[in-house]
């Protein structure tokens, strides 16, 4: 029994949070953010160099072959400081062809995702937003033994920096008669549109496909079979934003306990008031909780499948409320200066406005977990 | 991370299943006394009473894990106590097998084990609740008796202990008030004590107010030393802090509701339909699961040898908030019907879920407050300034 960090997750952790303080400290997170990439080339260059972008990717194609439980501690990381990169995109594209791809699809993608050339995402949901086999309509047009894709995937992570897009649609009348694909980002009929987003650390557009070709090659795993390779997919998300989740949370809370130890008001720092402490150790009792939640739905992912789909909904529904209340309270607790674009509370509040609807919102997922509860 | 047993741990496990299968079958009635009296011969020669307790005092010297083993196993099949002496196995006890004397072992520890008595708790004064350590009661030496004065009170069945474990303060000068505060074991047939029930407001009485008038109590009953009360009572007892018999009773306790609401209706659809039925049945399961899961993360802790300080304080505030709200939507689910108690009709699984939703005070405020979690929490793990 040991519900714990290995020595070595713990170096890790040292490690990504050492880095991040010196290469990428919040005032670089907010010119990373006024910036129209979003994100850094020379940080995401050093991120493939320690190994990062391919730490879930096995050695043999050029990855370092760790688990998700360490891909948690990377995210608990990047989540404190709210680097902005498209870190998460990436890897949850990798795992679809680690998922569903063939050992020769895996040796043509898998090393350019870890050696930081390829950028990847997910391009899953529809406008409709619906987390589910009747969500995906985009239809692919059978031309001899490849698919032709006209239509749009929304609400895609990332889409202006990836050049890899993993697809789903829909090859039959079925329900879940669906596949999915990869797509180089580069080829004919395929474009994206990006807009403005709340949470600029977060980007998102929209991805367009006009007659896009998918070749049998590309399929991942067997035309119309690919419903539970995306329901996986779903799940992996859900628990890789939970990660993110976990880390802004603390931030935010280190941030609000600082602030509540420096401000005086009525001759004491307002922290020593209950009407403010006692908000505080409830975002500590949500941040533990959401913590004990999120490792063990990692720790399932990587050892116990069949507890993925109960552990992972526990932990999105649970870290969905949590994360908003925290971000509420933050800014509220911080009084006026909250509200200021000069002070970073807001940033962790506009995060938590962006994680709540991120592969689940905790409507969803607890009505997930009242159905596999037998109601 | 892992979290599968050793071979050793398991076999202790199927050792504690193939007990419970001979000795606790479906048909027993667990409210009979001669059943309770058997049962309790019988864990006793296992050595599962004060199982964590050293060896040498009786106690089954278990290790932490067992001791979760053993409790996840007895909370599964709804098994009755391991001992029959609540108090004295949760915490006077292990503060006597800690600071006690030779004697006082040998003339307590036994009939502890053996429930051969009840123990009850003189901590909580008229003024002095939350903020214990400020408690007035006086003890004031007088050749080899202490002459106790003062008063008592939300002593849980005072009405029928023998003895009493009693904090009184025995200097009112010193600097911090946790200093002038002595321990002492007192008989309660000792001339001068007078015990009054206290009603509740589910109609029974579990507590008492307790008055002592010039109650002598002697020096050898005294536990620890003169002003050292305060670290005899709180200080951290060894047992495992994972709260696994809590989560395992609220894990059927959430089944129970789930039945609850299959057989309830709403606005008439069937209740197990309606979205916020749904939602908050899995609220439950969220907050109960990371109860689970934040007490394996502490026992991970203890097992490390790494010091457990106030963690446990975040399975205090989710258990609190839980009891309320769990007692309270089973009432919901059942509408109107849920005003009739037992004996009525109408009244829904014989009145268990009205009588059921008035009990919760004793598991949230017995043993700190919410607030008072809330400010351990604030001012032990994040380090706020002192209220």
């Amino acid at each position: 029994m040991n519900f714990g960090f290995t020595e070595e997750q713990e170096l890790l952790r040292a490690e990504v949070r050492k880095f991040l303080d010196a290469r990428c400290p919040l005032e670089q997170v907010r010119a990373l953010m006024e910036s129209e990439r979003g994100y850094s080339p020379e940080l995401w260059a050093s991120l493939a160099e320690l190994g990062w972008l391919g730490l879930t990717i096995p050695e043999a194609h050029g990855g370092a072959g760790l688990g998700w439980v360490d891909f948690v501690v990377l995210l608990e990381e990047t989540g404190r400081t709210l680097f902005p990169s498209p870190l998460v995109s990436t890897t949850l594209a990798a795992a679809a062809i680690l998922d569903a791809g063939s050992d020769e699809q895996k040796a043509r993608w898998l090393p350019g995702i870890a050696d930081g050339s390829r950028v990847g995402t997910l391009a899953l949901l529809e406008a409709n937003d619906v987390l589910a086999p009747s969500g995906i309509a985009l239809l692919g047009k059978p031309d001899g033994d490849a698919f032709l894709l006209t239509g749009k995937k929304h609400f895609v992570a990332d889409a202006g920096a990836a050049n890899l897009f993993v697809v789903a649609f829909r090859s039959g009348a079925g329900a879940e008669d669906l596949s999915l694909a990869v797509l180089d980002g580069g080829a004919p009929g395929v474009s994206v549109k990006s807009g403005p987003t709340m949470d600029q650390t977060k980007r998102m557009g929209t991805l367009a496909l006009d007659g896009a070709r998918v070749p049998k090659s590309a399929l991942l795993g067997e035309a119309g079979r690919a419903w539970p390779a995306i329901a996986k997919l779903f799940d992996r998300g859900a628990i890789a934003t939970t990660g993110e989740i976990i880390g802004a949370a603390e931030g935010a809370l280190a941030l609000t306990v600082q602030y509540a130890k420096d401000r005086i008001q009525f001759g004491n720092p307002i922290g020593k008031y209950q009407g403010v402490k006692h908000p505080l150790a409830e975002m500590y009792v949500d941040v533990e909780s959401t913590k004990s939640l999120l490792y063990y739905a990692a720790w399932a992912l990587d050892e116990s499948p069949g507890e993925v789909p109960r552990s992972a909904s526990l932990a999105k529904a649970f870290a969905s409320d949590a994360f908003a209340r925290i971000g509420i309270d933050g800014v509220q607790l911080h009084g006026a200066v909250g509200y200021t674009a000069e002070y970073d509370i807001q940033l962790y509040l506009k995060r938590s406005k962006w994680a709540r609807p991120a592969y689940g919102d905790s409507d969803f997922h607890y009505e997930r977990v009242a159905t596999l509860g037998g109601l | 991370m892992d979290f599968k047993f050793t071979p050793e741990e398991e076999a202790f496990r199927d050792e504690v299943r193939a007990f419970l299968d001979q000795n606790l079958p479906e048909s027993a009635n667990k409210s009979d006394f001669a059943f309770l009296v058997d049962w309790n011969k019988k864990v006793r020669a296992k050595r599962w009473v004060g199982f964590s307790w050293p060896k040498e005092v009786g106690g089954g010297g278990g290790g932490i894990v067992e001791q979760v083993i053993l409790k996840e196993e007895m909370a599964k099949r709804h098994a009755p106590p391991l001992g029959m002496c609540f108090m004295g196995l949760a915490w006077v006890g292990p503060a006597i097998v800690q600071y006690g004397t030779e004697a006082q072992k040998q003339r307590f520890i036994p009939d502890i084990l053996d429930g051969a008595y009840q123990w009850c708790t003189g901590y909580s004064e008229p003024d002095v609740g939350s903020d214990l350590a400020a408690l007035q009661c006086k003890g004031v030496r007088d050749g080899d008796h202490y002459v106790v004065n003062g008063q008592k009170i939300w002593t849980s069945i005072a009405m029928w202990s023998k003895w009493m474990i009693l904090l009184v303060r025995t200097d009112f000068a010193t600097e911090s008030k946790h200093d002038g505060i002595t321990c002492l074991l007192v008989e309660m047939a000792t001339p001068g004590i007078e015990v009054r029930p206290i009603k509740n407001m589910s109609g029974t009485s579990m507590f008492a107010e307790v008055f002592f008038n010039d109650v002598r109590v002697p020096v050898e009953n005294r536990l620890g030393a003169e002003g050292q009360g305060w670290q005899v009572t709180v200080s951290a007892l060894a047992s495992e802090r994972s709260s696994i018999a809590e989560v395992t009773a609220m894990f059927r306790k959430l089944e129970e509701l789930r039945e609850l609401a299959q057989k309830s209706s709403r606005n008439g659809v069937p209740a197990a339909k309606d979205a916020r039925v749904r939602r908050t049945l899995a609220v439950f399961e969220a907050k109960i699961e990371a109860m689970r899961l934040n007490g394996l993360r502490y026992l991970t802790k203890q097992l490390k040898g790494e010091p457990l300080s106030s963690e446990t304080s975040v399975n205090k505030l989710h258990r609190a908030e839980l009891e309320v709200e769990m007692g309270d939507f089973a009432l919901e689910l059942c509408g109107n019907a849920s005003q009739y108690l037992r004996g009525a009709d109408e009244a829904v699984d014989a009145g268990r879920w009205a009588s059921g939703a008035l009990n919760w005070p004793e598991v949230v405020i017995g043993g700190g407050t919410p607030n008072i979690q809330k400010n351990i929490i604030a001012e032990r793990i994040l380090h706020l300034p002192k209220d």
